[in-house]
């Protein structure tokens, strides 16, 4: 305490800063930082969980590159971005937009798009895959019967359990795009648009003139997201496919979902720390990218 | 991250929409519009209005697509209740939760609180250190983080579920950026009435932002209790899974059951839809500020 006492005020706040920073340093350290390295190095290691840990250099990754499993599933992986976040932008932006211009039940009607981003994924993905099942159980077949349509394959076809899998990612994910749209709308100072209305600029270039641009940063931020989110889903392929994990000859299998299976099924944890070192490098190089293709100028 | 001060402090005009210009109210394109958007958000919650009637109706009445069920039964959710499991699932993911939320929050802010007000040297590297982490996927560290829990018996146990998500570093950068609005003088003036650091924190500092704390306890409620892929691996007592691992095992068993399955799926959705029509605005306005402000 006379130590203490004896400090400036100065010295007395660096000691706070540091007692405030213990607890999380240590966390950081041990459950943040140390993984990290950890699951570089056992990339290049072999370890099947029981025996030692060998080193084999970069033996991980050229089995990896060599394996058209990974390169089936990187495309996968690469489907879910390519048409998860274009898809889903487009809807919340189409439907922000145009709920911003409305305001009998303005309330409701967010609260209606925003209600399954509440959800839980599971549970959506049992729900999901009752309505894909075939006649007389799913939802959508037993809706199509009833018009007289030949029933769909959905998540038992090699082209269409990919995007049936996606619907309900997209579907969930709407609420929450929406909302952020809406503010980025709001944000958007009215002085503009009164001097566009002045000037007699029509709605369409309006949009493309001065919402879209100033909107840039929502954009930027919610692609971001969206992306990150879909190279990493897991929950909803895990759980529609759980009788053939990854859906038929692979077809929906996500890097996740084979990281998964090659570390907590067949216990090959060198491999399986590799591909997570390429799903890192994935992310990484993807959000860079589009960080650095929007930014401002 | 993506942040930009074109969108800073827009949480506030959320509920502009009540200011806006009249005039437009009574045109055909804006009935249409207003029907389209009605009608998409009807189309929107109906496959969960559909899980909720399926989980109401008999074994023989499932493959019928009205909305209402022809003789509506509780014997489902009696069947699954009765099974038991579901209550300590249910108890399970709430505990873990909440224990996570109250963690990370105080945590997450105390870290922010540190690095928004407090000159130190080496600020900015734990800043930049922490921000980092942002950028590991879980899934990255999900190998190691099973070995670390084999190696400390944290294997099937609440700690084991828990431990990797004490604190955030998304947190910690959103406090941050809320304690940014809380003036100095304010500390200032509770320093010089003798309170300590701790005390400025917590007393004074804190209650300025709770709005903030708010939102980021919504997320990582909401994040907790919906998580999946770590659950699933560190638990291997169904006495010890959470709702999302065990709804996954329970549907696996049942198998064709769907009505049971659909009790199921409304047991783990229910309570989070019923905090949400309860808390709606806030809700609403929490995600907006994590949002933008993360």
């Amino acid at each position: 305490m006379n130590f203490y006492g004896a400090l400036t005020i100065k010295q007395k706040q660096v000691v706070w800063a540091w007692t405030f920073l213990a607890v999380p340093a240590i966390f950081y350290c041990l459950i943040r930082f140390y993984p990290t390295f950890n699951a570089i190095a056992l990339s290049f290691q072999e370890w099947n969980l029981l025996g030692a840990r060998t080193w084999t250099g970069i033996d991980n990754y050229t089995k990896l590159f060599a394996d058209p499993v990974f390169w089936k599933v990187f495309k996968n992986t690469f489907i879910y971005l390519l048409l998860g976040t274009p898809i889903s932008l487009l809807i919340s932006f189409v439907i922000a937009y145009n709920l911003d211009k409305v305001r009998f039940m303005h309330g409701t009607i967010r609260a209606l798009y925003f209600l399954p981003f509440m959800t839980s994924t599971v549970a959506m993905a049992w729900l999901w895959r009752w309505f894909y099942q075939p006649v007389p159980i799913g939802l959508f077949n037993n809706a199509l019967a009833t018009i007289g349509i030949p029933q769909f394959e959905f998540l038992n076809s090699t082209t269409w359990a990919l995007p049936s899998i996606l619907a309900p990612a997209v579907w969930a994910g709407l609420g929450f795009q929406i909302i952020i749209f809406m503010a980025g709308l709001r944000a958007i100072p009215q002085t503009y648009y009164e001097a566009a209305r002045i000037d007699g600029v029509g709605s369409w270039t309006t949009l493309w003139r001065i919402t879209l641009p100033l909107l840039k940063p929502t954009i930027v931020f919610l692609v971001v997201l969206s992306s990150i989110g879909f190279l990493r889903i897991f929950d909803q392929v895990f759980n529609m496919t759980s009788n053939n994990p990854g859906g038929p000859l692979n077809s929906t299998k996500p890097l996740v979902l084979m990281i998964y299976e090659t570390a907590f099924s067949s216990f090959d944890m060198g491999y399986a720390a590799a591909q997570t070192v390429v799903l890192f490098t994935v992310l990484l190089i993807v959000s860079l990218t589009q960080l650095y293709i929007m930014r401002d100028k | 991250m993506a942040n930009s001060a074109s969108i800073k402090g827009s949480s506030a005009t959320l509920d502009v929409a009540k200011t806006m210009p009249r005039r437009n109210q009574f045109d055909i394109g804006q009935i249409a519009r207003w029907v389209l958007l009605f009608g998409g958000g009807i189309l929107m919650v109906l496959p969960i209005v559909y899980m909720l009637s399926t989980s109401l109706k008999w074994p023989h009445e499932i493959y019928n697509l009205s909305i209402i069920p022809d003789e509506p039964t509780l014997d489902n959710y009696v069947y699954v209740l009765e099974d038991g499991r579901f209550y300590s699932w249910f108890f399970n993911s709430l505990i873990i939760a909440t224990a996570t939320t109250v963690s990370a929050v105080i945590f997450d802010s105390l870290v922010g609180y540190v690095l928004c007000k407090f000159e130190f040297r080496g600020r900015m590297i734990v800043f930049i250190a922490i921000l980092s982490t942002l950028m590991i996927p879980t899934e990255m560290l999900i190998i190691p983080w099973y070995m670390m829990a084999k190696t400390f018996g944290w294997l099937d146990s609440y700690w084991g579920i828990m431990f990797p998500g004490v604190m955030t570093a998304f947190g910690t950068f959103l406090m941050k950026q809320f304690f940014e609005t809380v003036p100095d003088d304010f500390l200032e003036a509770a320093r010089i009435d003798g309170l300590n650091e701790f005390e400025i924190w917590w007393r004074v500092a804190m209650p300025m932002v709770t709005p903030a704390l708010a939102a980021l306890a919504i997320f990582v409620f909401l994040g907790n209790w919906t998580a999946f892929i770590w659950p699933l691996i560190v638990t291997n007592s169904p006495e010890l899974y959470t709702l999302p691992v065990g709804l996954t095992t329970f549907s696996v068993e049942q198998s064709v059951e769907w009505e049971l399955i659909m009790t199921g799926a409304a047991l783990a959705t229910i309570p989070t839809l019923i905090v949400f029509l309860i808390f709606q605005k806030y809700i609403i306005r929490g995600v907006v500020m994590a949002g933008l402000k993360g």
